[in-house]
């Protein structure tokens, strides 16, 4: 939650250490002792040490954006939390302990301290909750339960081993509140005129997340998405419109602040 | 690198034959992530910038990435500051860097390039400058190297504005590249560079519309690798300067087939997407290949 942590030129090729799997989500854990600590939302462009592409349609070509979810001190012990939607997460999921891995990062700018006054209320969606995993363990005790929205109670049961001390809604309402997390945030908002606002997650959830901050004149910071092929501004692939033209996402972001927002648009995710 | 591989290329003496595919690599932003590292071990032998044009572009709407078998599809849209803004902002910090800098330049019209050419021909900062005549994701940009006329009477039109050498981009997507390469030495220019992206599209499977905003796009990456040995072995046998070879390149192995089939230079585009270093990693695997005839396809 400072200036930019520069990466090493380097793409490391490290070791699945750990693997963990939750409901429909996989955790690796691997240990980077060539890179820096990272900062919350910041994000590593992954792929796997072998069998990348040839899959199925022969993708993935190229590496994937991957949030830290955690970081040990001296940018050892990384934790990624990962959903299998397409080829290059499927091929990342199947990684088992001991297979290789290659990593480029930590790149992008990540989440900046709350604004004087404001108290960070953190808000996730889905996969999306891996930046916040990190955020909260940056912000030390004291911060309020972060407000989680899942699809199923698969999701949302997952979560709990990462940040167990949320407030939770699904869609389908088998778990916590039925409905968005929007409504927990909206309720929240109103009762609470200090809140700054971290948000990851979907698109639509993001913007719906923007809507409401700007209503409420709550600052939000929101780590966005976008289909990325370098992750460090050598494609221009990744651009995102704000209210100042296009902005590359991996390096101007992917925490932009909420205002410099005309609306949250989703943009398929390449690589 | 060892001394042993320095090259010449139209009198700019390089450490190695590995430079990057304009647009490929933004030096710039690798600065702002990577820091001071990146100049201390600078991945090409020469930094081709961006295309410039006279205008300040935006580029097109995204999406502008979709990942192909071996390859990627893109249409950027050429999204660039303009002349007067590379002039202030950027020329200032790419002159940092630690290698000779190729400005790649485009224009919609003859007198566009000509004044994009004139006003790099004064600047110590540049050492040689690349006609972008192949750019397939513009509207216009397909017309002046589509054709040997047209690139003629561009090169024409340019050359006698600067003394620095003129490396003409080749379309792929013209019907007679050889003849088009032929016309550019004719008119003038002191090598050709090919291949930029093919024209491509696809199709985003949930909706059916395509997935790029800009529509079509350009495929790069491996998937073109043996289109671009064509070409560069057509292209080099039938011109007598320079030529710059790219397409695909992932390895020195790819390298070194460019460079048997012709090409003095070969340049590493979309690899580096995928890492950084590929083209010093390019460049130390291609010295340590056997030697194997190189320059000896016919
Ligand atoms: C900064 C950042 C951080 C991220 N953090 C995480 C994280 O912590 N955990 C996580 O699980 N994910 C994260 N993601 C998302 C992740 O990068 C994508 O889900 C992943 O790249 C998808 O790749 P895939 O091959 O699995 O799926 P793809 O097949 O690429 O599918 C993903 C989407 O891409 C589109 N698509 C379909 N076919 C193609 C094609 N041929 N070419 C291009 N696009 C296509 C579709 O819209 C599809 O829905 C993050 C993304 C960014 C930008
Ligand atoms: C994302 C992207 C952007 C590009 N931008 C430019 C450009 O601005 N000007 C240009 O002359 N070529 C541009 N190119 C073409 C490359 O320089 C190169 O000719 C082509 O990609 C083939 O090489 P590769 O297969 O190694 O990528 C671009 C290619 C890609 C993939
Ligand atoms: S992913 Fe390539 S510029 Fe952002």
């Amino acid at each position: 939650m400072s200036d930019r942590i520069q990466a090493p030129l380097d793409r490391r090729r490290v070791l699945v250490g750990a693997r963990s799997v939750r409901g429909p989500y996989v955790v690796l854990a691997c240990e980077d002792p060539d890179g820096p600590r990272p900062q919350a939302g910041q994000f590593y462009m992954l792929s796997a040490g072998g069998r990348w592409g040839g899959g199925d349609g022969e993708r993935p070509f190229l590496p994937r954006a991957l949030s830290v979810m955690r970081a040990a001190p001296g940018g050892r012990g990384l934790e990624f939390l990962i959903e299998d939607v397409g080829p290059g997460t499927a091929r990342l999921c199947e990684l088992q302990v001991g297979d290789g891995l290659l990593l480029l990062g930590p790149l992008g700018v990540g989440f900046a301290a709350p604004r004087e006054g404001r108290r960070p209320l953190l808000v996730g969606g889905g996969v999306g909750i891996a930046p916040l995993v990190i955020l909260r363990d940056r912000l030390g005790p004291g911060v309020p339960p972060p407000l989680l929205g899942f699809r199923d109670t698969a999701r949302a049961l997952a979560s709990r081993e990462w940040l167990p001390a949320a407030r939770v809604a699904t869609d389908d309402g088998g778990y916590g509140h039925r409905g968005l997390v929007t409504d927990l945030l909206a309720a929240e908002l109103a009762r609470d005129g200090h809140a700054e606002v971290y948000a990851c997650g979907p698109p639509a959830m993001l913007e719906a997340v923007r809507l409401l901050c700007a209503e409420h004149r709550a600052p939000a910071q929101l780590a966005l998405e976008s289909g990325m092929a370098c992750g460090y501004g050598a494609c221009f692939g990744c651009v995102v419109r704000t209210r100042e033209g296009y902005i590359r996402l991996c390096v101007d972001g992917p925490v932009v602040d909420a205002d410099r927002l005309e609306a949250v648009v989703g943009v398929g995710a390449v690589g | 690198m060892t001394e042993a591989t320095t090259v010449g290329f139209c009198g700019i003496e390089l450490a190695h034959p590995i430079i990057n595919g304009s647009g490929t690599f933004d030096a710039i932003a690798a600065r702002r992530v990577f820091g001071d590292e990146l100049l201390e071990r600078f991945p090409f032998a020469a930094f081709v910038t961006k295309t410039v044009t006279v205008e300040p572009r935006a580029g097109n709407p995204p999406p502008r990435l979709w990942e192909l078998p071996a390859g990627l599809l893109n249409s950027i849209g050429l999204p660039n500051r303009g002349l007067a803004g590379f002039l202030e902002h950027d020329l200032p910090v790419l002159a940092e860097l630690p290698v000779p800098l190729i400005v790649n330049v485009m224009g919609f019209t003859r007198d566009q390039v000509a004044t994009l050419v004139a006003a790099f021909a004064e600047r110590d900062e540049v050492a040689a400058l690349e006609l972008n005549v192949s750019c397939p994701n513009v509207e216009t940009g397909m017309l002046m190297g589509a054709d040997p006329r047209e690139t003629a009477a561009l090169v024409e039109r340019v050359r006698p504005l600067t003394a620095k050498p003129l490396i003409v981009k080749l379309t792929p997507n013209a019907a007679d590249v050889p003849a088009v390469a032929r016309a550019a030495q004719e008119a003038g220019a002191d090598a050709v560079s090919l291949i930029n992206t093919l024209r491509g599209m696809a199709l985003e499977p949930a909706s059916g519309e395509p997935a790029l905003g800009g529509i079509t796009g350009g495929v790069s990456g491996p998937a073109v690798r043996a289109i671009a040995l064509a070409q560069v072995h057509a292209v080099a046998a039938a011109v007598s300067i320079g030529v710059v070879g790219m397409g695909g390149v992932q390895r020195g192995r790819d390298a070194a087939d460019l460079m048997a089939a012709g090409a003095d230079l070969v340049a590493v585009g979309t690899e580096s997407f995928r890492d950084p270093m590929a083209g010093l990693r390019v460049a130390t695997e291609l010295v340590a290949l056997p030697v194997s005839g190189a320059g000896a396809v016919v």
